[in-house]
């Protein structure tokens, strides 16, 4: 954070806002360290959930609203959690928003809960809610975790999506459940079966690979 | 900017982990539970609004619905008691009685199928059959739930009861696809051999078990009680 240039004089307004910590805190978890193409964290979810766009929108969206509110909470109570029982805190109080959801999607919908199903409550275990409690939100303030959960969440979303459209158009031939083919389209079916998750996963990973490598390399 | 950092290992005394576990659990606590009563009513009109379409669907002609329970000592009534099974009377927009909506279940491919399928005492048939639980596997188990030659097994399967009275004049079967020689045999799918077979064998035990009951109470559950 500190070796960025903290003088606005000379520069635009948006180049102000692009360079500033706190649009840094958000824009990072969308590209530079998205979750899921760059950290490769919390695999369980991104393969198993991602067979229909649907699916992963709703369990992307699920997913950013525990992140937020668990950051959240564990900011403003950084300094009243004692250091040796900090991860028990923690997974105390992304259990919490965990239940919550599981109630709100049941609320929303008794078939999104159906499709769902056991995922929902394995958010619990998402390694990227405990890292992001433990790496930023125990050591920032409530502004920049929220930013920071909000761009990561948004980056978790993107990746599932991604991934979920792709598998979703190939193996079902549809896009949200609307039909994009002809009727003389074969559904590849592999790609909703979990064998597809890891190969969709593989070519997304691919391409961001070969985006960093020409940027890299154009410098 | 870490305050966390700064603390020397292990100078926090038991008690105040204690307190602040303590602290947090009670206040999770009470935001589950707030959260909790918020949504229990919806979420039950929810589940019962879906669990009507699909004694709907299994009933053709149908308007409403009433819940029974059979009984552990084989009686049904309209109020439940221990180990009760539940069962759907459907009525049409007269009052006529339409069916009886009958769940059951049973081991599939990757997990327990819960179907719900619609018994017309009168004829003695199958008349309805709808998925209410599957995680077959999408674009070959899922068929049950889809492939249309398959459902239509269901429009009007025989499910006669034997003279004795202990059970059904002839199992419900799967055969293979394009084998089905008689009323009580199913259909098959193939390439979802052991999700459809799964379902035949469903059928069969359930109505081996409750159909004589059905049968037997049939005045009980005839007309519509009044509401």
């Amino acid at each position: 954070m500190s070796q960025l240039v903290k003088d606005p004089k000379e520069k635009s307004f948006f180049t102000t806002l692009a360079e500033s910590p706190s649009t840094n805190e958000f824009i990072k978890g969308i590209w530079k360290d998205n979750p899921v193409f760059v950290q490769v964290l919390g695999m369980c979810p991104v393969l198993a959930v991602t067979n229909t766009a649907e699916n992963a929108l709703a369990m992307g969206f699920a997913t950013t609203f525990v992140l937020v509110m668990s950051n959240i909470l564990v900011s403003l109570l950084r300094n009243v959690i004692p250091k040796e029982v900090r991860i028990a805190s923690y997974i105390l109080i992304i259990a919490t928003f965990v239940t919550i959801t599981d109630y709100a999607i049941q609320a929303i919908s008794v078939d999104l809960h159906k499709s769902l199903g056991a995922f929902i409550s394995l958010i619990v275990v998402n390694c990227l809610i405990l890292s992001r409690a433990e790496a930023f939100a125990s050591k920032n303030t409530f502004i920049p975790s929220v930013l920071d959960a909000l761009g990561m969440g948004l980056g978790f979303v993107l990746a599932l999506f991604s991934l979920g459209a792709l598998r979703e158009l190939l193996g079902n031939g549809s896009l949200f459940g609307m039909s994009i083919f002809s009727d003389n389209f074969q559904e590849w079916i592999v790609m909703i079966l979990p064998a597809g998750g890891f190969f969709t996963l593989a070519l997304w990973l691919l391409l961001f690979n070969i985006l960093k490598e020409r940027r890299s390399h154009g410098k | 900017m870490s305050t966390v950092d700064n603390i020397p290992k292990n100078n926090t005394s038991g008690s105040k982990m204690l307190q602040v576990m303590g602290g947090l659990g009670a206040l999770c606590a009470l935001l589950i539970v707030l959260t909790y009563e918020g949504t229990a009513d919806r979420i039950a009109q929810l589940k019962d609004e879906a669990l009507q379409q699909a004694v709907f669907s299994v009933l053709p002609g149908t308007a409403s619905t009433q819940q029974f329970y059979i009984n552990a000592d084989q009686t049904i009534s309209t109020t439940p008691s221990d180990n009760a099974a539940t069962i759907f009377a459907g009525y049409d927009a007269n009052g006529e009685f339409t069916g009886v909506a009958v769940e059951a279940s049973g081991r599939g491919y990757a997990d327990i199928i819960r179907i719900l399928y619609g018994y017309d005492p009168v004829n003695e048939k199958v008349i309805g059959f709808y998925v209410l639980e599957s995680k077959e596997t999408p674009g070959l188990g899922d068929k049950i739930e889809k492939d249309e030659s398959f459902l239509a097994n269901f429009q009007s399967l025989d499910v006669e009861l034997n003279e004795s009275g202990d059970g059904l004049k002839n199992e419900v079967i799967t055969v293979k696809s394009g084998e089905k020689t008689d009323e009580w045999q199913v259909d098959g799918i193939t390439g979802a051999t052991i999700s459809s077979r799964a379902i035949g064998a469903m059928i069969n035990a359930s109505a081996n078990e409750r159909l004589q009951v059905i049968q037997d109470n049939l005045s009980v559950i005839q007309n519509q009680p009044k509401q």
